[in-house]
């Protein structure tokens, strides 16, 4: 009988336990209790999720591809794929390798389904720029992104980057990427066929990452430091061959079968593998290629020691694999082939040190965990505007969100990523989404991740339903339809009641929404127990979205064009101040309930602007988000590379007091720049789709200049706005 | 004007150059893979950017002890045009083709963003049909891009106008300020004396089409398929 401490260091518990006796009808061998370990933790095995996660709409207007290691949906003859993972608490403990492994794993689930990829986004949390460790956190993720993904070849084309208390002693680092393929040349994550050859590809295995998934993954994070080992070692380059070999290995047709060996190596491939093909699997991990000697069975099927790949190639084929392989200096050995009994059995130089049915290590144990409101969330949701002052000097505050780190451009950490690469991308980052022409055809998609946690925070529900929302958002304002989500959802500990009714009510809310704009969830991850000794993180389940742009010639970007072009608002700005950058920026509150948001009213204002852009009537297209219409306004003006087109806004509807109109989060808005010609036949269209339609201004001159009646607001010159937005992040880093 | 564009592992951009010269310039062009041991009778070679072998080491340290890489030698050494883009600049310089090396970038940052170079000379095969001082918009993306070259070799260099394009800003200027890395004398890209190899940090196959943002890279890919025609 294992000893509770050991099967409990392995974050199994007593009756996880009492459940694999059952099962095996016998004590574990250590080799398969490190198994199951890792196979039943959340990350690899969902236990805490799953039954919310089958609230998550599966089916959109395109044909949706879902249910392996990646998701994606199907354009005309393409395939496009993506996904979107964590690598948090690696990039907690060792920020350049857990982000750059985080990339590199990402890039794999994508190759390995088949698709080339053609591009990364990254969404990133941190505590404030005020604490050194933070700083040292975000030049570190930033350094492991650039160094990864620059190497391998696959551009990094946009993403966000937030900051805020609850990241402090727990960042986010998600990780998104996309790929194409032909779609009937897409590969799949599992092996078939009797007597077919299981192949190792790849690097050589060490003791790096033992427990990456059970251990870092699945518990609270308190003594980060002592965890380093458990975090992975990146080698870009040998990953960049592993790309170009298994897409030349694909093409033989000699694969039958294919999986990254990312969380829980080997462990994970062969029996996620043989339970998806519905086989066994017989591999022997004497053959397995080695950089350490002496490595238990247990430790060598633990490892996860990067950029390795399990295949399942043609019996007689396996030559052709091989020669491919070593043509790009990469190992590909036979360690094992496919049987037909639904079992996983492991030797060691023959002897048989696991031996588990491929469908019990798959089948998690669920548990539906109790959930409970937590007590403070009433309290914070009142908010009395009335008790906050006004601003007296509108200039100083609009300057002083410009500088917000959460808002102001984030050029410092763009320009360190080769966001170019493969010559696809043809609107770059800095605008609300970045778009990917795809070679060969008249289409191009656009790709973007959202979420404001500070909603989510103060109310899971609608804070989630407003990710969706702004995602969606951001990709009609590039000139995209909305087709398909990627989630990357992360929490504290499911353990925890409040946290656990922060999850569910957060999955209700993009559930509801991804249905309502009929997008379907395709692939994505969970990442629990985010958590630090100061308490949990805010609520972050980050949005990744992809449109589809079907005109290449009909994309759209934020910026102001031209001077003497008519600025539009669409939607309605309300009275409210609740979560704003604005009131915590400049009031130092969190406080008050997430914005309003009315479907149908974000529907119409979306479809207003897809259609208008469609018909080539509109020059530029921004949506208002964190800081409210006056940031908005400001980078229409100062994000066109240093081009200066200022703003005369003299017709806005001042409905409530004006701090809630200019730095109000009000959603379902967004701005508009157009011809003076244009913007009748636009209003025509608002008119049609009942979108909130009204004509606030022009573009022009030198300044951003806001009034209220004869009453100037705000009055900045743009080169003032641009210095303060470009250089902010800089130099809150470098502080 | 046949096109070869080699191929290492680690090569980034080799498919983005034969994309641009197959599509756009619509001239024939293969793939020359590292361990090859002859060049496929191409007349022009293509290093293309990248991180060969992981650029482990030093950039472009191990990728000039490369089987082919004698062989461009040779190519060179008889006249053959080569162009080397960013890591295959870098190369160039590790293999003695040209002269100088590459530091780290000023700030000690990789670099991605468009920059403007000025054309010094248009009297070389790769810049024909530019016009003089001509300002291209071009990106660069590169760790190590700051060129260095002591001063009786930037005499050399100078006296024999050897430096193909300096980094300016829009209006022309070089100065400090349109410097993007640190290069010594803002130097962007240099030529061999024969006039027949090139090397320059930026991409100008990602600058080749409209729909990128700018087509001024395109005018080195045609100033070299209009200097073949002649030849013929």
């Amino acid at each position: 009988m294992a000893k509770p401490e050991v099967y409990k260091s392995l974050e199994l518990n007593d009756e996880e336990y009492q459940k694999i006796l059952d099962i095996l009808k016998r004590e574990p061998t250590p080799t398969e209790l490190a198994m199951f370990s890792v196979e039943w933790s959340e990350h690899c095995g969902y236990t805490h999720s799953r039954n919310w996660l089958k609230l998550l709409p599966k089916k959109g207007k395109y044909k949706s591809l879902i249910g392996e290691d990646s998701g994606g949906i199907i354009v005309d003859d393409l395939a496009i794929i993506f996904k979107m993972e964590s690598h948090n608490h690696p990039s907690q403990v060792e920020p350049k390798q857990g982000a750059a492994t985080g990339v590199g794993g990402i890039i794999r689930d994508i190759f390995t389904a088949g698709a080339k990829p053609i591009a990364s986004l990254n969404s990133l949390r941190f505590g404030p720029l005020t604490q050194a460790y933070n700083r040292y956190l975000l030049r570190g993720v930033v350094d492991g992104i650039q160094f990864y993904g620059n190497c391998v070849g696959v551009p990094t084309v946009g993403g966000e980057i937030y900051f805020d208390e609850s990241y402090t002693g727990n960042c986010l680092v998600n990780v998104m990427c996309i790929g194409v393929a032909k779609k009937d040349k897409l590969a799949r994550a599992r092996a078939t066929g009797y007597g077919n050859s299981i192949m190792y590809v790849g690097s050589n295995t060490g003791r790096d990452g033992i427990g990456g998934c059970s251990v870092l993954a699945s518990r609270e994070f308190k003594e980060c430091e002592e965890k380093r080992p458990a975090v992975q070692m990146g080698d870009p380059f040998t990953e960049k061959c592993l790309i170009e070999a298994t897409l030349e290995a694909l093409a033989t047709g000699y694969v039958v079968g294919i999986k990254d060996m990312g969380a829980a190596g080997i462990t994970c491939s062969t029996s996620e593998m043989a339970s998806a093909g519905n086989s066994g699997m017989e591999v022997d991990i004497a053959y397995v290629p080695r950089r350490e000697s002496n490595m238990k069975p247990w430790e060598v099927m633990m490892s996860e020691s990067q950029e390795r790949m399990l295949v399942c190639v043609t019996k007689g084929k396996e030559k052709e694999i091989e020669r491919i392989f070593s043509k790009w200096d990469l190992n590909a050995v036979v360690i094992g082939k496919v049987t037909d009994d639904g079992t996983v059995r492991i030797r060691d130089k023959g002897k048989i040190v696991a031996e588990i049915k491929a469908r019990s290590l798959t089948q998690a144990p669920a548990y539906d965990m109790p959930h409970k409101k937590p007590d403070y969330l009433d309290r914070l949701n009142k908010l009395d505007i009335n008790k906050i002052p006004e601003p007296k000097n509108y200039d100083e505050t609009l300057l002083k969100l410009l500088g917000s780190p959460s808002i102001c451009s984030k050029k410092w950490v763009y320009e360190q990523y080769d966001h170019m690469v493969q010559t696809n991308t043809i609107v770059l980052p800095g605008s609300d989404a970045s778009v990917l022409r795809l070679k060969g055809t008249n289409k191009a998609i656009a790709a973007t991740t959202d979420c404001n946690s500070r909603y989510c925070f103060l109310n899971p529900y609608r804070g989630a339903q407003i990710a969706v929302a702004e995602a969606a958002r951001n990709l009609v304002c590039s000139g995209a339809q909305a087709a398909a989500v990627t989630d990357c959802l992360n929490f504290g500990n499911p353990e925890r009641p409040d946290r656990f009714w922060q999850f569910k009510n957060c999955m209700e809310g993009v559930a509801d929404a991804c249905k309502f704009f009929n997008i379907p969830v395709v692939s994505g991850n969970v990442s629990f127990y985010n958590e630090s000794p100061k308490g949990a993180i805010y609520p972050t389940p980050t949005i990744g979205m992809i449109g589809v742009i079907n005109d290449i010639k009909r994309v759209c970007t934020q910026y102001f064009k031209k001077e003497n072009e008519t600025i539009i608002l669409l939607g309605l700005s309300k009275e409210e101040l609740g979560g704003s950058e604005y009131l915590k920026a400049i009031h130092g509150l969190v406080k008050g309930d997430a914005p309003q948001l009315d479907l149908r009213l974000e529907a119409a204002v979306q479809k207003t602007v897809q259609e208008a852009i469609k018909k080539g009537l509109v020059s530029s297209a921004h949506d208002c988000s964190e800081g409210g219409l006056a940031v908005a306004l400001a980078e229409c003006c100062v994000s066109n590379n240093g081009k200066i087109i200022g703003a005369l806004i003299n017709n806005l509807d001042f409905i409530g007091r004006k701090d809630t109109i200019l730095f109000g989060e009000s959603q379902s808005r967004i701005i508009i720049s157009c011809s003076k010609k244009s913007a009748g036949k636009i209003k025509d269209i608002a008119k049609n789709f009942a979108a909130p339609f009204r004509i606030i201004g022009t573009t022009g001159g030198k300044n951003l200049k806001i009034s209220s009646g004869r009453n100037i607001l705000i009055n900045l010159p743009i080169k003032r706005m641009f210095d303060k937005w470009t250089n902010s992040l800089q130099s809150s880093i470098t502080a | 004007m046949k096109f070869g564009v080699v191929v290492f592992p680690g090569s980034n951009c080799d498919q983005d150059c034969f994309y641009i010269i197959k599509n756009i310039l619509k001239q024939p062009v293969k793939y020359i893979w590292h361990k090859q041991t002859n060049l496929d009778g191409v007349d022009c070679v293509i290093l293309p950017g990248g991180f060969s072998y992981g650029d482990y080491l030093r950039t472009g340290a191990i990728a000039r002890f490369s089987p082919l890489m004698k062989q461009i030698y040779r190519f060179a050494q008889k006249g053959g045009f080569v162009i080397g883009i960013c890591n295959g600049f870098q190369i160039l310089l590790e293999a003695g083709l040209l002269p100088g090396a590459m530091l780290r970038n000023k700030n000690l940052h990789f670099i991605c963003k468009y920059v403007y170079v000025k054309t010094e000379t248009n009297k070389t095969p790769f810049t024909n049909l530019c016009g003089r001082n001509q300002i291209l918009k071009i990106p660069i993306a590169h760790n190590e891009g700051n060129y260095y070259i002591d001063k009786d070799g930037l005499k050399t260099l100078e006296q024999n106008r050897q430096i193909v394009f300096r980094y300016c800003n829009r209006d022309g200027v070089v100065n400090k300020e349109s410097n993007p890395n640190g290069a010594l004398a803002n130097i962007a890209g240099i030529i061999n004396k024969n006039g027949n190899v090139l090397g320059m940090m930026p991409h100008p196959e990602r600058s080749s089409e409209k729909i990128l943002g700018s087509e001024d890279g395109f005018l080195i890919f045609k100033s070299i398929a209009k200097r073949g025609k002649n030849k013929r």
